[in-house]
Formats: C-alpha cells, structure tokens, sequence
C-alpha cells in the first residue's frame, strides 16, 4: 500500500515532465502553449516593449549596482514598457543569458558591470539591429548599438568629502572600500580630493584615513557582503579619532552604521556619509547619522536608456553621469539640513558649480 | 618535546623504521600518543565517511533522492510563484484550479528546464523553417559545457576522498589553474594547437602547485588539510585580485580588473561548429575520469592511495608512506581542479576576472559526493548538475522562475544522498539499518 503511494508519486512526477514536452511537440508551432506566459502575464506580451536585463553574479538584490539597474527598468515599467531580468549564477552564464533574450527579441538588453563588458560587446557587433545598454563599462571607440553607462562619481565624491572636512570636530575622517576596484576607488579619490580642497581653502589639517589617493592604497574589506568586517574597520577607525565614516562597500556599509550607532550610544559625536543611493532611503534605520550621501545615478540612467528606446530615439555611444547632468549627485541632508551651517552649504554649492561649469577640476586616478 | 609537535609526519620515519613493533602509537613514548591519536581518529572519521559515501547508497537511493529533491523542487516553484498563490487562496472555491495552476506552474518549469539541458521540440520544426540544425543540439552542448569544470574539480575532490583526504580547496586549485593557464594564453604568443596543450598543461601545473602545497604541508607538518585547503582558497581568491591589479595581467586601455582575451590558439577548439560552445574541454574532462579509474583500480599508486585512505597506519605497517601518497595524491587533485580553471579560462570565458572560480570548487564536493567518490559516478553526477545549471538559464528566461531553484534541487539531493536513512524512511525502504551509513557521515563531519 505504501509502495503504491510513492510508486503513484513517482507517475505522477514523470508525467509532470513529460506531459508538458508532449503538449509542446504535438501542439502546433505557432503558438507555443506556456502555462506560465498566458498566467501571469499582466497584458499582451508582444505589443509590449521589453527592457531586459542580465545581472552580474551579484544577483538581482545585491542592494548595488545589480539592485539599482532593476529599480531603473521597474521604474521605466508602464502600460507599453514590460521589464524582465535573467539571474547570472556565473560567468559562464554571461553568454547564453544574453543569447535567451536576443531570441526573445527584446527592445532592449541591459547588461549589468564591467565584467559583461566583452560578452556585450561580441553580441553587439553579431546583432547590430539589437540595442544593449551596459551599466559601468565603456567601449573606446564606442559602439553605435551599446548606450554605454558610467558614472564620473569622483565628483560628488569630492563634495562629499569637502563636507565631511567641513563636519569634523576631530580633524580626521575616514573611508574604506568593499574592493579595490576602479568603481569603488574613484570615490575614495573624490572623497580625499575633496578634504584636500577644503584644507587649501581653510589652512586646516584634515586628515583622511583609510585611502591616499597618491599612493592608491588604503583599507578594504574584502568583499561587499561581510557587515562584521565594515564594523569592525569602522570602530577602529573612531578609536583613532575619525568621527566622520565614509564606506564605499555596498552590503558593508551597513556595518558602518552599526558601529557608528554604537559609538553614538557611547557619546562619542559620529556621523557618516551613505554611498550609492540616498541612504535615509535604502537604510532608513540610520537616517540620523547620515549627514549626506554621495549617489550614484544609475537608476535613473537606465530608466532614461529604457523609456528613449522605447519612444524611438535610442542614442547609443557613451554616457557619463555627472553633477552637471544628475548622474552623480550628493543627497539631500535630511536630519542635517539644520546641522550643516549654513556658510559650509554655500560653499558646498558654489564647489558644485564650480566643478559643474569645469572651473574646479576633479582629477582621479581611477577614470571611467 | 619539541620534536613531538612535528605532528604525524614527524613520526612518519620512526614507524617506517620498525613497522614490526605492532600499531603505531601503542608503544611509543608518553609523547607520541597525542599526535598518533589525532591520526588515528582522523583516520576513523576518514574510513566512515568513506564507507558512508561508498557503501552507504545504493543506486536506488541515489536515484529516490533525485527523484524527491525534484519533486521538493517543483513545490517550492509552484508555491512560490503568485499566481499560485493566488489560485490556492481561493482553494475552497475553485479547488480544481488551485491544483491545476500549482501543476502547470511547476510543469512549464521543468519542461523549459529540460528544454535548455537536453531537447528543445521547437528546434526541429524550427529546422524544417530553415532555422539552424545546430540549434538542435545546443541544450546537449550546453550540458555539457556546464558539466566540464564540474568533472573535473568534481574528480579532484573525489581523488582525494579514496586517499581518506578531504579536499575543500578546489576553488584555490581552480584559480591556480585558471591563473598560468591564462597567462600563457594571452601573454604568450604560440602557433596553433601547440599553444593550446601547452597552456591546458600550464593549467594543470598551476593547480598541481595550489594543491602540492597542500600535500607536502599535510606530510611535513601534519597541518590538517582541510584547514590548509580553506585558507589557500582565500589566498588565492586575492591573490587572482592582486594580480589582475597589476599591469601584466590587465588588459591595456581599461581601469577595471579583466585580463586581455586568450588567444585564439589558445582557444579549446570547438567541438561541434562555431555555434555550440561545446569544446574539447568536454573530451579533457572524460579522459581525466578514465585516467582517474585507471590510475585508482589498476596502478600501484592507486592501491597505495586506497590503502593509505582506508588506513593510514595499516598503510605504514604494510610499508607504504602515507606521507608521499598524500603529496602525490594532491598534486594530482590540484591539477585536476588546475584543469577545471583552464576548461573555463580557454573554453567559455576567456578572459580572468576576480570571479573566475565561481562556484565550482563548491559543486566539486557535492559533485564528488553525488558520484560516490568514483570516477564514473562523479562524470554523472556532473553531468546531471551540468543539466540543472544549463536547464536552469532556460527555465529562467521562459518562466522568470529564480534559477536560484536549481541550487536548491541540487542541495536537496546531496542532502538525501548523504541521508539514506531518511529516503529509506520516506519510501518505506527497508535497508540496512545497522550499518546506516548516513549518521557515519554525519558524524564524519560533526567531529
């Protein structure tokens, strides 16, 4: 009786498999019978534009780069705009996931980081009526079906790190970066030039720990995901002093926070910057701390990509966000719009337009 | 007292010298019977969880336990997807539909997941359209393609495991590996197929160094390997970083941390045109099983590896040196996971980014296990995983089901492979309850 239960189970599980491929093969070719397409899709499939995207091996809530371009495509989702992604589980995924969506005849393919960067790039050149668009990467001389999408972060980055001259009481503030990588260092850059920039124009000594952007080295954790580490490296860095934390590590910066809370609870006076996207947004929890944060325009970029292709005017070529055109932008102060004085705000904003109109130069050893 | 902290292979010699004296340990110095006994309870766990992996299931077994982790599988697809959900909250009312859309939730899933990993019907009709016959059998290339590194790093554990070592370093293997295997692909400039065997032998060679050390700091030092394998991972995880920071491994003109792309010589040919990614590396990976076979069941190493993994002491008694089995054994794991890394490097990805190892050092060991530890067995079970993975990109972009399902399936029946007991229970098998071989493997990785 039993043995006849699981045997029934064992049919039953077979049939699963086969009943389908035999539907599939017998049915006729011109409409292919998916339960799932016909189930939970919201309107008609093929009137709709599709903005398909590839992540990298972060995954989809990576709460980075990954995160924030599917936020874009979710955002450019409308009543002629569908959005879908496809996972990468590795490298080698790359390809295929970006072939699946060629036959799918999607309007547009995103492809999320630089390590997509070649595999893009073949695809273009093999499907040139098919527009891509690449986060973090850009192709010198630039391709025609590739709007390729960087961000120049070194400049808000400067601002932010201006401010955090500003905001010390220590004289000392501090970065650190998930990875040693062009996209995390370019901020660490900023960030020093900036506290380089307020010493010059105020005879101060600030001093920025955790990165030197002459000698391109300084503190890192590791990777993007471990919050122990960022706060662990963050308590360090309040023991010596800092009292204005910058971390440029995504997931780790989460760390951060909760070391700076716990040495806001001990009465020290530390505060921090948010990296990315508007930290009273995406980590809420600490709006308190986060005097600004210095974000990175790629929900916003993607959107724009996917909602011009959609209307027809694809432009294809290299895009830098920048202060100037609000792909690299410092947030608003929430809970510090009272706190920063007033003088410091101006200064910040006459930097803004200083760097925006190319009379303050932001220079990086980490272009994009 | 300083000499006793030279560990098991510190004793090593003393023991070769008089092998008559009776069981290592027994008379030797006060001193002696720490490390000895580290030995021989290291050995005890060994031998049981050797037993568990190669007694412990039998076929059926195996196969109850694909069957369930897939029909685990389809559940969580159905229940997680919200149209089910939706359907099931109205169970009392329509509960024919609530069935029915759970059903052809999970079925549309693994319909396109047989799709991608072995036939697709719409390439046929599609081929009789003038489509391409290729296309016909890219799910079979792909299965392969995904199942290459998987044998290979699969086998690398699975080696190791007949010698009674546990091999967790495949992926610092792997890195070894993908590391000369690259660089003589893009640095060195040779004439065709000459510049791809020389790069799959620097492959090997580069992975061989990761795992030799491994051996000879196990024989010199009685460091334990699995401490020894876990942190090379790391080292060589940021050692690729590091490299890939520095001008000879990047690619010129770009800031980001990608090497230039292999030559085109340095390419695995192709095995079935252009369009299929299936590539001799497929043919490596078998021949490195059936030399594998060959090298465990008909050569003298293999047998002094057995021996060795089935009783370091018994092995020493008898003559043999644990000692050279283990740094032999590991040059040969790590060449095997080195061969893994430049199946990936010059067969699917080309260029070496700091990601390069993926998943695959981990896979190895539930591959390894799967397959029992043998050579046949871990070529099916990588193909098998092989199948989910390529199976898996397909589902995902016909049904927008997470492929995070397959590692999932692919969990669960390691799980229940590693549990007989518990799909003997679930099926009302009767088994041999006396000799469970589960719980010998649960207590293999608890002490």
């Amino acid at each position: 009786m039993k043995r006849l239960l699981w045997l029934s189970v064992l049919v039953l599980g077979a049939g699963a498999l086969v009943a389908p491929l035999a539907a599939g093969s017998s049915g006729a070719a011109t409409s292919r019978p998916s339960p799932v397409h016909s189930a939970t899709a919201k309107g008609p499939h093929a009137a709709k534009f599709l903005a398909c995207m590839v992540t990298d091996t972060g995954g989809i809530d990576d709460r980075s780069f990954n995160a924030s371009s599917w936020q874009g495509v979710q955002e450019a989702e409308s009543a002629t705009i569908g959005g879908k992604y496809l996972q990468s589980t590795s490298e080698s995924n790359y390809v295929p996931n970006i072939d699946a969506f060629i036959a799918e005849k999607c309007g547009i393919i995103v492809t999320v980081g630089f390590l997509m960067g070649d595999d893009t790039e073949s695809a273009a050149k093999a499907h040139p009526s098919q527009k891509f668009a690449i986060v973090d990467y850009t192709y010198s001389p630039s391709i025609k079906n590739i709007d390729a999408l960087v961000f120049d972060t070194v400049q808000d980055g400067f601002l932010g790190g201006y401010l955090a001259a500003g905001m010390s009481k220590t004289h000392k503030v501090a970065t650190f970066g998930g990875l040693k990588l062009p996209t995390v260092t370019i901020y660490m850059d900023g960030f020093w030039d900036g506290v380089q920039y307020y010493n010059r124009k105020h005879g101060t000594d600030v001093k920025v720990l955790g990165w030197s952007e002459a000698t391109q080295n300084g503190s890192f954790t590791g990777d993007f995901t471990n919050q122990t580490k960022g706060e662990q490296l963050t308590a360090t860095f309040i023991s010596e002093g800092a009292d204005i934390i910058f971390p440029v590590a995504g997931n780790v910066g989460l760390g951060a926070a909760a070391a700076v809370k716990a040495a806001d609870n001990s009465g020290a006076k530390v505060n921090m910057e948010w990296v990315d996207t508007d930290g009273c947004v995406s980590a809420p929890q600490y709006c308190k701390y986060f005097i600004t944060s210095v974000t990175k325009g790629i929900q916003s970029a993607v959107k724009s990509a996917i909602v011009t292709t959609a209307a027809g005017k694809f432009k294809g070529g290299n895009y830098i966000g920048t202060l100037a055109n609000g792909g690299a932008v410092l947030a608003p102060y929430h809970d510090f719009a009272s706190k920063v004085p007033a003088a410091l705000q101006k200064e910040i904003a006459a930097i803004k337009a200083g760097i925006e109109s190319g009379k303050i130069l932001t220079p990086t050893r980490s272009p994009v | 007292m300083s000499e006793n902290l030279t560990g098991p292979g510190g004793n090593g010699p003393e023991h070769k010298a008089g092998p008559v004296e009776g069981p290592p340990g027994a008379e030797g110095s006060p001193g002696d019977t720490g490390p000895d006994a580290a030995t021989a309870a290291q050995a005890n766990v060994a031998t049981s969880l050797l037993n568990a992996v190669l007694e412990g299931n039998s076929a059926v077994v195996t196969f109850l336990a694909i069957v369930t982790a897939i029909i685990i599988g389809g559940l969580l697809i159905a229940f997680s997807s919200p149209t089910v959900l939706h359907a099931w909250s109205h169970l009392f009312s329509a509960p024919g539909a609530a069935f029915s859309t759970a059903w052809a939730v999970a079925a549309s899933a693994f319909s396109a997941m047989l799709e991608g990993a072995i036939f697709n019907p719409h390439t046929i009709s599609a081929a009789f359209h003038g489509g391409s016959i290729a296309a016909i059998f890219n799910p079979l290339s792909e299965t392969a393609v995904n199942a290459t590194p998987l044998i290979l790093s699969g086998l690398a554990v699975a080696l190791a495991f007949r010698a009674g070592l546990f091999n967790i370093g495949a992926t610092g293997q792997f890195i070894g590996g993908a590391m000369i295997a690259g660089w003589i692909g893009f640095a060195v400039h040779m004439p065709m197929i000459l510049h791809v065997v020389v790069a799959v032998i620097g492959g090997f060679i580069g992975g061989s160094i990761t795992g030799g050390f491994v051996g000879f700091m196990k024989a010199r030092t009685g460091a334990h390997e699995v401490i020894v394998t876990i942190m090379l991972n790391y080292v060589m995880e940021f050692l690729i970083l590091f490299l890939l920071g520095l001008a000879v491994f990047r690619a010129p003109g770009l800031p980001n941390p990608v090497s230039p792309p292999v030559d085109n010589n340095a390419m695995l040919p192709h095995l079935a045109g252009a369009t299929l990614r299936i590539n001799a590396g497929f043919l490596v990976a078998l021949a490195a099983a059936l030399a594998v076979g060959w090298l465990l069941n008909r050569t003298t190493v293999g047998f002094e590896l057995r021996t060795v993994g089935a009783n370091p002491n018994a092995a020493r008694a008898a003559g043999m040196s644990p000692e050279r089995t283990w740094i032999t054994v590991m040059l040969i794991c790590g060449g095997l996971a080195g061969l893994a890394g430049a199946s990936v490097i010059l067969g699917t990805d080309f260029a070496l980014t700091p990601q390069i190892y993926g998943t695959y050092g981990i896979d190895a060991i539930t591959v390894a296990l799967l397959g029992r530890a043998k050579p046949g067995g871990v070529v099916l079970a990588a193909l098998l995983y092989g199948s989910l993975n390529a199976g898996g990109v397909t589902m995902q972009a016909q049904t927008q089901i997470p492929v995070d399902i397959t590692t999932v399936i692919q969990a669960l029946i390691v799980l229940f492979v590693a549990a007989p007991p518990l799909v003997r229970e679930i099926y009302h098998l009767r088994g041999r309850r006396n000799r469970e071989g589960g719980q010998l493997l649960a207590k293999g990785w608890s002490s």
